[in-house]
């Protein structure tokens, strides 16, 4: 499982390298872009979670810290598995970080830091795309089984 | 899967082979069922969207015979798992957050010595719900009494009200140092989880449990009381236990035997 999932990691990253490479994120005067360092796509559209994050991350909180619902679709813990900086392995800890480059922008203190961890948790975290954690694992596994399974086959035939 | 043959017992077991296998069959559960609906999270505990129950009720119990003298094993797991300071280390120990901690006792007329630990008893009836006046003290389904930092004021009525010292405040900012399943921070009001991340994801144990069996004292028991077939409740059954100041009739979840 874990050689198909880094498998996939391989495809993807260099896929997402080549975008970032192509776009090299733009960030104009007049409107803040959130310096994205790793999804490849977020749980819901950019503009919907521009404007709505905190709705569903507040509605999610409640459900987690009451009734003890931990689904991974829309917990803090995973957009930080995605968004965590490659610089500071963080959201929150530099300008450039995903949180705070658009709440500096905006003048908005967040104090979800206060309490929270800015930083995904143990190594393998840094990497969304291969983390054990990340919240499209499933779909992960599904592309790197059609793509990898011939090769697979082979060592299986030996 | 089906067009595999099973693997006789004469073939020499190939890693590569095995380790395919259970990438297809891992995959293939994976994806069965529906968007959120995974077999091999419903394997083990509750599964991830379903909210905590009332027909578990978690609880301890603690056998003091059992708890030896200067150990402090529980203490530490705790302090590592939930990402406290250990309050030999803290630059404030009078006031340093503390989930459990170890208590020896002396009976003052025959010299017994009793060594027990102490920690938030998740009472069937808190008083720090009682009197929280934000409500962001509160029970859960499964008689874990947690704060909800988020309605918390730092207030300290709870602290005030628990006949157990078993509650702290958070003085100082922690500058990022939380554990990411456990997060605490500056003016809340904490106490012991009963590893409420552990038990979600299913693990049915605590850290301090977990510890104290590691280190071969086995004094300490976590399990579901309200299971007539847990471990737990066998031995409610079978040992003599005391609650803590019984008569403030608070029904408490950690059980103490040998006090």
């Amino acid at each position: 499982m874990k050689r198909l999932l880094a498998l996939g990691a391989v495809v993807l990253a260099t896929t997402a390298l080549a975008w970032a490479g192509s776009e090299a994120q733009p960030r104009a005067g007049g409107e803040s872009k959130p310096w994205i360092t790793k999804a490849e796509q977020c749980v819901e559209p950019t503009d919907y979670m521009r404007r709505n994050h905190m709705k569903v991350l507040n509605h999610h909180r409640d459900e987690t810290v009451i009734e003890g619902i931990r689904t991974k679709k829309y917990s803090l813990k995973e957009c930080i598995n995605c968004h965590a900086s490659e610089k500071t392995g963080s959201v929150a800890a530099a300008k450039d970080d995903f949180c705070v480059s658009c709440h500096s922008y905006a003048a908005v203190k967040i104090d979800c830091f206060d309490c929270h961890s800015t930083k995904p948790q143990g190594s393998m975290a840094m990497h969304p795309l291969n983390a054990e954690t990340a919240h499209y694992k499933h779909k992960l596994a599904a592309q790197a089984t059609s793509k990898v399974s011939a090769e697979e086959m082979a060592g299986v035939a030996q | 899967m089906s067009d595999m043959k099973p693997r006789s017992d004469s073939t020499p077991a190939s890693p590569e082979r095995r380790r395919f296998v259970g990438a297809a069959t891992a995959t293939a559960a994976g994806l069965a069922i529906a968007p959120g609906v995974m077999l091999y999270e419903v394997a083990h505990g509750r599964a991830e969207e379903q909210a905590a129950s009332s027909a578990v009720r978690w609880g301890m119990l603690v056998d003091a015979t059992k708890c030896a003298s200067g150990c402090n094993d529980c203490v530490s797991a705790c302090s590592t798992e939930n990402g406290w300071t250990p309050v030999a280390e803290s630059r404030h120990p009078k006031q340093a957050p503390q989930w459990i901690r170890k208590l020896e006792l002396q009976d003052p007329l025959t010299q017994m010595e009793t060594n027990l630990p102490m920690l938030c008893q998740h009472c069937a009836e808190p008083p720090c719900v009682d009197v929280c006046p934000t409500g962001a003290s509160f029970k859960r389904a499964d008689g874990i009494v947690l704060v909800n930092r988020h309605t918390c004021i730092g207030c300290r009525y709870c602290m005030m009200a628990c006949p157990y010292k078993a509650r702290s405040l958070v003085h100082e900012p922690l500058n990022d140092t939380q554990k990411p399943d456990v997060p605490r921070g500056i003016g809340c009001v904490e106490a012991c989880t009963f590893c409420v991340q552990k038990v979600d994801r299913g693990d049915g144990n605590t850290a301090c449990a977990e510890a104290c069996t590691a280190a071969g004292h086995n004094a300490l028991l976590f399990g579901d009381m309200n299971d007539p077939e847990s471990e737990i409740s066998r031995r409610l059954r079978e040992l003599p236990t005391k609650q803590v100041r019984a008569d403030l009739n608070l029904n408490l979840g950690v059980r103490y035997h040998g006090i």
